[in-house]
């Protein structure tokens, strides 16, 4: 007997635990490849697989070979010229022949190379990475929800019956209900056969006998089953918690922050954001830029759109918190915000910005990361600098660094959200 | 029966018909086979079964993820082609085909591998005698769950520890001659229970303060174990080793089963292949001459055909040494042909084949032979002509190479003979023997590489197999090179 059978259908990724045991072993390799990669990668495409290289010597799995040397005879067809004595000058490289025996012996030079998918590639590079007072508190309108067992109930589907619970209420309701026929049965049966015994009169016994047939009848009938018997499975659904966050993105567009600026507080941006959609299902992006005022604009207007004007950054503080207060309850949103200036400020602005900041903002937010782009030839802090440093002090949720090339972002990011120890 | 209906695209239906045909025809030609299972699968599935030998389920394993990967790779890349079928030793014959498969491809490879390959794996004695193809998926499922539970126990890590150093010495866990015992996992499984649940019962801490009796002199005795060498290292290793845990051993067991399941398929790939392939053309080829396949048909299946069993010259671009398939086909086409028409070369050469049933003789040859033995039985001077071969001898101190001998009247002999010694397994694997274990000395262990025409070992690899059987030994290994004569000829040591 022959069987035909579709797996198709089956798991499809039976070696995926092979392969996680492979990128486990060969870690530091990996590792090593991909901070190559973060080096010479541009930002928007950071968050992609990619090929890592490990080389032949240190994966090779070895056993017992022949070595080069010793005598050996190949059998080759296709012979087209040669007879029996003819010499042949030996291959280049020495050892062996041709083929044949020394087959496999070729391959091993390589370097294994193979893909990163884009979620190893992202956990190597955040790994190690937490943020602090990470917890998944918001509860609200859930992404999904989920069905929960609440007891029984006397309607539904048929698909829901219980049966056992319904055979139960069924049987209950038969003893309930038939009891009490059936010791009045058991009495009129007894009156009838003491009446017999007694020879009483033909329509004492008749009437009787016409009691036991019906009390019978009445027993017959009770049914089995009954519509009232029935019970359901009651299901009903409850919300399931799914975290979310909320990220602020704020930026000083003024002048002074030329291309260069803007583009290291963009890839600040895209790691902070990459990394938010690693931890919660959920990620909403609020760019909110500022020059002598703010505004709330799209992602393009955000990095792309030029403005002149003065600088206070009071003004996207203020704003962020009123977006916060009216569309991001801090119960319902795990707020980050990322705020990224030249540290020009004038004024009363920025001690003013500060106050706000430790007051207001910091109270609602999870974290709230500053970095500054200074001009290449600024020495000595700014005064943006000088007072948010105050609130560093004060503040775990608050963190604050320097960045002037490219290449300091991701450090700068590893130690922003460096795993905090326990 | 009525034709059967061709295109370009299978159903589940047409294959059942075509199945029943086959089947048919294959029992036209007396094919004894397991029962069939077939199953459809995918590419990525086909790329699972890759990585784990072809075997339905294995245990976790790094090695498994690499050559998962590589093939991935050079899948994803155009690299290389996917197997169209692959075929499992079991009872029921478990054969995978993909499903990217055209009609006939299908049609091909259930007679290629449903009767070819199942047939083969029934009937050949290295396959009836190694292998018990009822037992293997359960034993496989205890393999996979014992692995898992050990690293549930010990850690992921020093399992791949054990694993590891098996594999390095994989080759070396078979036994050639005598015949293993039947595995059982069922039986497997309860035995080791009772084991642990006897040790549990008979432990007394008690024993542990006994004092140690003084070391007797006297038992020392000058008798070298084990008395013969054993060809078996892993198996020597499980039962001897003086540092394995009871689970390490049985990590050892479960490797050396596995090398053993897969030994009769290394020792008979040319026969294994030429006769999957000589069936699906004979059987296909049947199925024409009853009308039930038409042109079309034929004509795609020749083309595939063609391809398998194509042999390049030695100086063509692709070319990769003999093509099992093409050397198989070709020698049991052969067979055929010298039973139902010889010549007078044949009728000199193959007296016992001359105006036999081609059938029996043929069954014959699957039933009792290897690819050693097989090819130095039936290979035909016509055929050493029809392939051109020749042999090229590559000698210790001679500064060319030289042609030992061609396809002429001189050579057919010896050419044939070095045909069969090229899949013999001295060929292709060292020939190490565990030599001595210093039971009542120094513990150490001794592996003896009999030098075989000269031919060293790959340094870099026998040292690190040296490291890993050191892991497993416990103490000093180590490995000496005899040549002909017996004198030592080299010598390395691995201490812990």
């Amino acid at each position: 007997m022959n069987y035909l059978i579709d797996r198709r259908l089956n798991g499809r990724n039976k070696s995926a635990v092979n392969r996680e045991r492979f990128i486990r072993r060969y870690k530091d390799h990996i590792r090593r490849s991909v901070k190559g990669m973060i080096a010479e990668r541009s930002i928007t495409d950071m968050a992609k697989g990619g090929d890592v290289k490990v080389p032949a010597k240190d994966i090779s799995e070895p056993g017992f070979r022949y070595g080069t040397g010793g005598d050996w005879e190949f059998v080759h067809p296709g012979n087209k010229e040669f007879v029996r004595g003819d010499k042949i000058p030996r291959p280049e490289g020495g050892g062996g022949g041709s083929g044949g025996g020394e087959a496999g012996s070729g391959e091993a030079v390589d370097d294994f190379v193979f893909t990163l998918s884009r979620e190893e590639f992202l956990s190597i590079f955040f790994e190690d990475l937490e943020l602090p007072n990470l917890m998944r508190t918001a509860i609200a309108e859930a992404e999904g929800k989920k069905l929960v067992r609440a007891g029984y109930v006397k309607e539904g589907t048929p698909a829901n019956l219980s049966v056992s619970r319904t055979m139960k209420t069924a049987l209950a309701r038969r003893i309930a209900l038939g009891g009490p026929l059936k010791d009045e049965l058991e009495v009129a049966r007894q009156a009838l056969a003491a009446a017999t015994r007694a020879g009483e009169p033909r329509a004492r016994i008749a009437a009787l006998e016409s009691h036991v047939l019906e009390l019978e009848g009445r027993l017959e009938r009770l049914p089995f089953l009954d519509d009232v018997d029935l019970r359901y499975r009651h299901r009903t659904t409850v919300p399931r918690p799914a975290a979310r966050a909320v990220m602020f993105c704020l930026m000083d567009v003024s002048a002074s922050m030329d291309e260069r600026k803007k583009d290291l507080a963009k890839r600040f941006f895209t790691l902070l954001y990459l990394f938010l959609t690693r931890k919660y299902e959920r990620v909403e992006l609020v760019f909110i830029r500022h020059t002598d005022e703010a505004q709330e604009v799209d992602e393009d207007t955000f990095f792309y759109d030029t403005q002149s004007g003065g600088t206070v950054v009071y003004s996207a503080l203020e704003l962020m918190h009123q977006i916060c207060e009216a569309r991001y309850h801090r119960s319902e949103w795990n707020i980050y915000a990322a705020q990224a200036s030249d540290g020009d400020a004038f004024g009363a602005d920025p001690a003013k910005s500060a106050r706000f900041l430790r007051e207001n903002l910091l109270p609602l937010t999870r974290y709230f990361a500053y970095i500054e782009c200074p001009d290449e030839n600024q020495s000595g802090n700014s005064s943006l600098w000088v007072e948010y440093e105050e609130v560093k002090g004060s503040d775990l949720n608050f963190a604050m660094r320097r960045v002037s090339q490219p290449q300091e972002i991701y450090p700068v990011f590893r130690d922003l959200f460096r795993k905090e120890k326990v | 029966m009525s034709p059967l209906p061709h295109g370009p695209e299978w159903e589940f239906e047409l294959l059942q018909r075509y199945d029943e045909a086959i089947a048919q025809t294959a029992g036209e030609f007396q094919l004894d086979t397991y029962p069939n299972q077939i199953e459809i699968i995918n590419s990525e599935q086909m790329l699972d079964a890759y990585a784990s030998a072809g075997l339905p389920l294995g245990y976790p394993h790094w090695s498994y993820g690499k050559a998962f990967i590589r093939h991935e790779q050079a899948y994803r890349r155009g690299y290389q082609g996917l197997a169209y079928e692959i075929v499992i030793n079991s009872n029921p014959c478990i054969a995978y085909l993909m499903e990217e498969n055209s009609l006939m491809m299908q049609a091909l490879v259930i007679a290629h591998a449903s009767y070819g390959h199942n047939s083969f794996f029934k009937g050949n004695y290295l396959f009836k005698q190694f292998t018990q193809a009822d037992a293997i998926l359960d034993y496989l499922v205890f393999a996979r769950r014992y692995v898992m539970e050990c690293e549930q126990r010990y850690g992921v890590a020093d399992v791949e520890e054990v694993i590891d150093s098996c594999h390095a010495l994989m080759e070396y866990g078979v036994d050639r001659y005598k015949r293993p015992q039947p595995l059982s996992a069922k039986e497997k499984e309860a035995r080791r229970n009772e084991i642990e649940e006897h040790q549990r019962r008979q432990f007394n801490d008690l024993w542990r303060t006994l004092p140690q009796a003084a070391p007797s002199s006297t038992t020392a005795s000058t008798s070298v174990f084990p008395e013969e060498p054993e060809e078996n290292i892993l198996y020597f290793v499980e039962k001897h080793s003086p540092r394995l845990a009871p689970w390490q051993r049985e990590l050892v067991r479960i490797v050396r089963k596995l090398s053993q399941y897969f030994y009769p398929q290394t020792q008979t790939k040319v026969m294994n292949e030429g006769w999957a392939t000589f069936w699906h053309y004979t059987l296909v080829n049947r199925l024409y001459e009853k009308k039930l396949v038409d042109d079309a048909f034929m004509l795609e299946f020749l083309h595939n055909h063609t391809n398998v069993v194509t042999q390049r010259g030695f100086d063509q671009e692709g070319y990769r040494g003999v093509n099992p398939y093409a050397l198989g086909f070709a020698m049991m086409q052969d067979v055929r042909r010298i039973c139902e028409d010889p010549t007078e070369e044949d009728a000199a050469w193959f007296p016992e084949l001359v105006d036999t049933e081609w059938r029996k003789s043929l069954d014959f040859a699957m039933r009792n032979f290897k690819d050693e033995s097989f090819i130095a039985q039936y290979l035909s001077p016509r055929l050493i002509r029809e392939m051109r071969l020749f042999v090229v001898a590559d000698h210790v101190g001679k500064a060319e190479l030289e042609v030992d001998c061609i396809h002429d009247e001189q050579g057919y002999k010896r050419v044939r003979r070095m045909l069969a010694d090229q899949y013999k397994r001295d060929n292709l694997l060292p020939d190490i023997q565990v030599a001595r274990y210093e039971r009542d000395g120094d513990r150490s262990l001794t592996l003896r590489n009999q030098l075989f025409r000269g031919r060293p070992l790959a340094e870099d690899q026998a040292n690190e197999v040296l490291r890993h059987l050191g892991r497993l030994w416990g103490f000093p290994v180590r490995l000496e090179a005899v040549d002909a004569e017996g004198r030592i000829d080299g010598y390395r040591e691995w201490r812990p």
